[in-house]
């Protein structure tokens, strides 16, 4: 009895989670196909004119190519960067090495507000500051770690023995990397890849902090015409508040097919798919 | 056994596979923290070292008043994330129905991203939103509750960042809690809350102290919500708005980046609080069970 009570309960809560999150979600849509809307359930007139009247006026092509590139170099590059170390940590034992994980943690637990502001003064110190370049440099600060705390356990499934057998058998390193490895590795590469995707689409706080006015990605952007509020008409704002979502879903769709959640915290003792 | 074949130290090969990111982390974030600590001790207005930042952020009530405010956000969205995990979680130990879907659900608020949460709860529980409009219409409430444009919209927005990072944490945690620890106590007759209180709680301590501190941590840096959610002139002036203020309004990256060297110390002051707090209140021993 008790335990159907407690379960009844954790059920109410995740109704309730949905049903907040779902009327979040909606609220945005309705009001973004809105003509008008004041204190009525829902509009009395629906039009797409926002979506056009937010295309045109918020610069929304720079701004969408802006996200991309941002998003990709920093996909490309943490992955890059983060690849061999990840290798390193998953294969060795080494003096300092609890220190270096420890120097790759920080970045990720210690929130971008506290350490965004140095990163922007140190930025705005250099010639690149506020371009997309510098956009992508902060962006890779956390995403830098992120991939090697992905890759880690990738590389951890993969067998000794698969390495030394090509050793025994005459192979180079650079066959090993090339033939073993990374083959082996892409589903770790994927996962790591998506979730580095999702999170630079939606980080606000560093981009915020070290872009200016010609490389804003879409939710910096997006910021920008809340705060302008008044002057922007709220449905406007609203479509594009979609168009970002929108963008946001179909990555994560994308990403749930390679991506479980729960992946970020169990062991990964199984390969993603 | 950790001595691995390969010996304790690191050849070249492997010193030139850590570099990149090891002198990337460094670069990019030791250096610029550094920085922005020195920088704090170089004021503007006068040349030389000096406190003079720190002095003048501690004697101007509008600054230090950030401090208490930031607090009174952050204890409470702590505490409430913290514990609704810990209930859902703690259910969901065992598995249950549907649980990919509803973990699924649960996480997708962290992928849309802060910007577009607050706009949403700005429209769905502003006075004039669908749950403004459910409550007075069905007769629950004469007048609509003003829960944005204040504290309560800031931390409601917290709580759709955060618990899901919290609820994933301690389900990993509880998960990796040995099973047969649990049966054994209800083998002895234990009932469910002498369970929880008595072997459960005590071997989630930790991961309920690293819970705590995470989500503090971040909730104490809150900032876009704060201005979109809140009153970020009034009663939500958190610490992360002035120092912004200072940064991109008032151009002085000195007093800026000491306004940030001490938002960092009261983390972690709250952090070695935690600390502290779980080693007095958790003298049960776990001796080595579970995850760790």
């Amino acid at each position: 009895m008790r335990g159907r009570l407690w379960s009844l309960a954790l059920y109410l809560f995740v109704l309730g989670f949905i049903v907040n999150l779902l009327g979040i979600v909606t609220h945005v849509t309705v009001s973004a196909f809105a003509k008008r809307w004041f204190g009525t359930p829902l509009p009395p007139q629906l039009t797409t004119d926002w979506f056009v009247y937010a295309w045109n006026n918020f610069d929304l092509d720079r701004v969408l190519i802006v996200t991309v590139t941002v998003a990709l170099s920093v996909v490309a590059l943490a992955l890059l960067l983060a690849y061999p170390a990840a290798y390193i940590l998953a294969r060795r034992n080494f003096r300092g090495k609890s220190l270096l994980l420890l120097l790759y943690f920080l970045p990720l637990v210690i929130p971008q507000m506290t350490y965004g502001i140095s990163l922007a003064t140190t930025l705005y110190g250099w010639p690149i500051g506020g371009t997309i370049v510098a956009v992508i440099l902060a962006n890779l600060v956390p995403m830098v770690p992120l991939a090697v705390f992905v890759l880690i356990p990738f590389f951890e499934q993969i067998s000794l023995n698969l390495e030394w057998g090509a050793q025994t058998l005459g192979a180079s390193r650079f066959q090993i990397f090339r033939r073993i490895l990374l083959p082996l590795t892409v589903p770790g590469l994927l996962t790591a890849g998506v979730l580095i995707l999702v999170n630079t689409v939606s980080n606000f706080e560093l981009t915020f902090l070290v872009s200016g006015s010609g490389s804003q990605t879409l939710v910096v952007a997006l910021f920008y015409n809340v705060f302008a509020g008044g002057v922007r008409p709220v449905y406007s704002v609203d479509a594009m508040a979609l168009m970002y979502m929108t963008t946001v879903l179909v990555i994560l769709l994308i990403a749930l097919r390679f991506v479980r959640p729960t992946q970020m915290v169990f062991r990964l003792d199984q390969p993603a798919r | 056994m950790t001595k691995s074949r390969e010996g304790r130290e690191l050849d070249l090969t492997a010193v030139l596979c850590l570099a990149p990111s090891v002198l990337y982390v460094v670069g990019m974030f030791v250096y610029p923290f550094l920085h922005g600590i020195y920088l704090s001790l170089r004021p503007a207005k006068q040349p030389g070292l000096s406190l003079a930042n720190y002095v003048a952020f501690f004697s101007d009530e509008w600054q230090y008043g950030t401090i208490w405010i930031t607090f009174s956000i952050a204890i409470p969205t702590t505490l409430i994330v913290v514990s609704t995990a810990l209930f859902l979680a703690y259910g969901m130990r065992r598995g249950i129905r549907m649980e990919r879907t509803i973990t699924t659900i649960l996480v997708l608020p962290v992928s849309l991203g802060v910007i577009l949460l607050s706009i949403g709860i700005q429209g769905f529980y502003g006075s004039r939103g669908w749950f403004n409009q459910f409550l007075v219409g069905s007769g629950l409430l004469s007048e609509p509750l003003q829960l944005t444009n204040n504290k309560t919209g800031v931390m409601l927005s917290l709580f759709m960042q955060q618990f899901p990072f919290c609820f994933l944490m301690l389900l990993g945690y509880i998960s990796g809690i040995d099973p047969t620890l649990e049966k054994s106590a209800r083998t002895l007759g234990a009932g469910p809350w002498i369970v929880f209180r008595r072997v459960m709680l005590p071997l989630m301590a930790p991961g309920i102290a690293i819970a705590f501190a995470l989500v503090f941590v971040m909730s104490f840096a809150v900032f876009p919500s704060a201005i979109l959610l809140g009153q970020p002139a009034g009663s939500t002036r958190t610490i992360a708005i002035a120092a912004y203020h200072q940064a991109f309004e008032h151009y002085d990256m000195s007093y800026a980046s000491a306004i940030a060297v001490i938002m960092g110390l009261c983390q972690l002051a709250g952090l070695l609080l935690i600390v502290l707090l779980r080693q007095r209140m958790v003298m049960a021993p776990t001796m080595g069970v579970g995850k760790r």
